[in-house]
């Protein structure tokens, strides 16, 4: 698992590269956090195109961020969520958040 | 019921044997030319059960967990993960969706909702003090060219 990271403009990027379960969640959770408390950006994007595998850790890794960019005035956009994910995506009900959009997809035309 | 095959692995409950472990499972059924979405589903659902035995039954310790796999007639593969950790008070209580002992760790209380939704069938049996094991059983669809 690896993250590459941009910032642009107080939009911070976090592409997620790999496998995302308990372990590696807690990597990026701790990586995510810590840029959002010294750069407070207004907008975190998480990058799925690059995730090959997640369990319900990412549930929660999203719903974490998630209340954190809340708490900061913030939002959070999760994008290019790959197809194998979305059986996942839909069980866990964060569909209700209006945060996930699709590979390929804008969230306008969700 | 009959075995056709049947595969058993241990490991440390450390996070990082997650990857690990799912990976394994997924080696051994991969003999039954699984699509992608069935591999995908029995992955995410070892990567569940694997998880609640590091993150609950061994929560302040590392213990041994096993992991058996057979397969049965009618491509169905049963797998089973257990542990010899605190085990589980209130079993119906555990499986209900959202339910977690551990929101410090950020867990959604999803696990065996995603083990119940990527599988056929789950059993659990637990005692408290003693460990738990979670079964599940999957059938898988037969390839046209397997007849």
């Amino acid at each position: 698992m690896k993250t590459s990271v941009t910032l642009d403009d107080g939009v911070l990027t976090v592409k997620i590269c790999g496998e995302i379960d308990h372990h590696t969640a807690a990597l990026v959770r701790k990586e995510t956090d810590t840029l959002i408390q010294q750069k407070r950006p207004r907008e975190l994007i998480l990058d799925f195109s690059s995730v090959t595998f997640m369990d319900s850790s990412g549930i929660g890794l999203i719903m974490g961020r998630y209340r954190i960019m809340g708490l900061f005035g913030g939002y959070l956009r999760v994008v290019n969520v790959p197809e194998n994910l979305e059986k996942l995506m839909i069980l866990s009900g964060l569909g209700a958040l209006k945060v996930i959009e699709r590979r390929g997809e804008m969230r306008e035309s969700a | 019921m009959k075995v056709l095959n049947e595969m058993e692995f241990s490991f440390e409950s450390r996070s990082s044997n997650e990857s690990f472990a799912r990976s394994a499972v997924s080696s051994f059924v991969a003999q039954l030319d699984p699509t992608i979405s069935e591999l995908n589903e029995i992955r995410t659902a070892v990567s569940e059960a694997v998880t609640n035995c590091i993150v609950h039954a061994y929560k302040n310790e590392i213990g041994r967990i096993s992991v058996t796999v057979k397969i049965v007639p009618e491509n169905t593969v049963v797998i089973k993960v257990r542990d010899s950790g605190c085990g589980i008070e209130n079993i119906q209580q555990a499986m209900e969706p959202l339910f977690t002992t551990a929101p410090g760790e950020e867990r959604a209380g999803l696990g065996f909702a995603v083990m119940q939704s990527f599988t056929d069938r789950i059993s659990v049996r637990s005692k408290p003090g003693k460990g738990t094991s979670v079964t599940m059983r999957k059938a898988l669809s037969r390839r046209v060219s397997n007849g």
